[in-house]
């Protein structure tokens, strides 16, 4: 690991391109950044949970309508930078008609798969917060 | 000739590419870097001179306690301190300031009051919290005002004789308020409160006298100083820190000990348990040397230019707002600011697309952030090897990014 940093700091001039802005930032990133289709309040919520990052102080809040055990309905609301409110956005979509065990398995490869983007580890806590206030909101009562 | 003219070539770091472009580094507030002669002090001492120090009855022990007892008497010169004595090596700002919560937090009776402000640092609000929380004391803030300084009358209401110590930064790390601690001190001192100054953002920057402050205790980090990682300063009044028991225990802080009892070292040599950080203080020492050549003085004129470009820069551009007081007074070197319609770590990220470093997030001032209203903001900070071409560039890319994203 050391060793793989050091050579990246001494192989120089532009030999990380894939850290560049653009594919940090995927047009499914800006998209669901600029327009997020899962944003709002969602009245008569019956699983919510919130949690924040204590790197960043970024807060998420999701909101699940269940139904039988299904996720009927799905939003969220907060303070998150672009990569994280992306990823908000997508676990909001992905786990909308699954069953409340199928909605646990939603992982962030499930995320980045979606997000289409060359994500830092730096940045992967952004990725992966919606899906801890995810299981929370599964896992918890109200 | 400019002061970043002289002085970049003196920092290796410099030379790296980042991200295809000529690193340009803004965060000097978190950690700056470090000069050539910095980096070979520490490389020459562990290849030639290293060993434990104090007991050691061999020549490289010798060498390595007259290097480490050099250190404190350079520190002692940097900061005015009165005598060696009161120079306190810890492993860093947040260190003193632990160190001093739970020295001090020991004295604290049930109904005493801690005052710090609501622009700290929270290196400089959670030992207080947990002093004040096991003693039964209070912990209070001093509010700002909205220009980014502290409310002064709501200090003077404040401190009371129930008042046991006054905890505040000489330099904001977010806001670069410069914080009139000469005054507050000696405000404290009426009311026979100790004064703890947390000087991480100041030391770096600005020519200090600690015979003028008047504080009781002075701390900061080598690494924000063009020094090492590792090592920190806690300067402390004589008298006061002769009347202080040690809250950390072992080696160099005893002169005899028996299984139930000890007799403690002298200063500064009681707060100092464990094998010191040598090979950093060796570092610290040649940070210091590079400093006073350039002359603090020319540090703070050169940075405060910086800072001024930047300030009043930024401010120009539709959609960023500037936090702190305004450009004209005298600030740190510090410029936190936001970009509408975009979060600061999406900020960083896109000026680090450009080879450009800044720090952004809460800056472990969360109280701070939130009388600001904010999540987070994004903060460039200056060294004496920025230059105004720099300036140039960061106020450029940003410019661009509200179509960034």
């Amino acid at each position: 690991m050391t060793d793989e940093v050091m050579a990246r700091a001494v192989s120089g001039p532009g030999s990380s391109t894939s850290r560049r802005g653009p594919l940090l930032y995927s047009d499914v990133i800006r998209e669901r950044w600029r327009r997020p289709r899962f944003r709002g309040d969602l009245p008569g919520a019956s699983a919510v949970a919130e949690d924040v990052n204590p790197l960043c102080g970024d807060r998420v809040r999701l909101m699940l309508a269940l139904a039988d055990d299904r996720v009927a309905g799905a939003r969220f609301v907060g303070d998150s930078c672009a990569i994280c409110t992306a990823s908000a956005d997508v676990v909001a979509e992905l786990v909308v008609g699954r069953s409340r065990v199928e909605a646990l398995t939603v992982d962030a490869a499930d995320v980045l798969a979606v997000l289409q983007a060359d994500i830092r580890p730096t940045r992967m806590r952004c990725v992966t917060l919606p899906l801890s206030v995810l299981a929370a909101a599964l896992k918890g009562k109200r | 000739m400019r002061l970043d003219e002289r002085t970049r070539p003196d920092f290796p770091i410099l030379e790296r590419v980042v991200n295809g472009h000529p690193l340009v580094y803004l965060d000097s507030a978190a950690s700056s870097q470090r000069p050539r002669t910095v980096i070979e002090a520490m490389g020459q001492y562990y290849a030639r001179s290293h060993a434990n120090v104090h007991r050691s009855i061999h020549t490289l022990g010798e060498e390595a306690t007259e290097l480490y007892e050099a250190a404190r008497d350079r520190v002692q010169r940097f900061i005015g301190a009165g005598s060696r004595e009161e120079v306190v090596f810890t492993r860093g700002t947040t260190d003193g300031l632990s160190l001093l919560a739970e020295t001090l937090g020991r004295t604290l009776r049930a109904g005493d009051e801690v005052l710090i402000t609501e622009l700290e640092h929270h290196s400089n609000i959670i030992p207080w919290q947990l002093a004040t929380r096991d003693r039964g004391a209070v912990l209070k803030a001093v509010p700002l005002r909205d220009d980014g300084t502290l409310d002064l009358e709501a200090f003077e209401r404040l401190l009371t004789r129930r008042t046991r110590v006054v905890a505040f930064a000489h330099v904001s790390n977010v806001l670069g308020t410069i914080n009139p601690v000469a005054e507050m001190s000696a405000r404290a001192r009426q009311v026979g409160a100790f004064t703890v100054v947390d000087g991480a953002q100041a030391a770096p920057h600005l020519p200090l006298d600690i015979s003028l402050l008047g504080c009781d205790f002075y701390v900061f980090s080598a690494h924000k100083m063009l020094g090492p990682t590792g090592i920190g300063v806690l300067y402390g009044r004589r008298e006061v820190l002769e009347s202080l028991e040690p809250g950390r225990g072992g080696s160099e802080m005893i002169k005899e000990v028996w299984i139930d009892r000890a007799q403690w070292n002298d200063l500064p040599w009681r707060f100092e348990p464990g094998t010191p950080p040598i090979a950093e203080a060796v570092g610290l020492t040649a940070a210091i040397e590079y400093l006073e050549k350039l002359g603090m003085e020319r540090v703070l004129e050169h940075e405060r230019a910086l800072t001024r470009q930047a300030l009043e820069g930024l401010a120009a551009v539709p959609g960023v707002n500037v936090y702190g007081p305004p450009a004209r007074t005298d600030r740190g070197a510090v410029v936190a600011f936001t970009v509408a319609g975009l979060h600061p770590h999406d900020v960083a990220a896109l000026l680090d697309a450009e080879g450009i470093a800044v720090r952004a997030g809460h800056h472990c001032a969360m109280p701070l952030m939130r009388r600001l209203g904010v999540v987070g903001t994004s903060r460039a900070s200056f060294s004496v090897f920025n230059s105004p071409d720099e300036v140039g560039r960061l106020l450029a890319v940003v410019a661009e990014l509200r179509t960034a994203l």
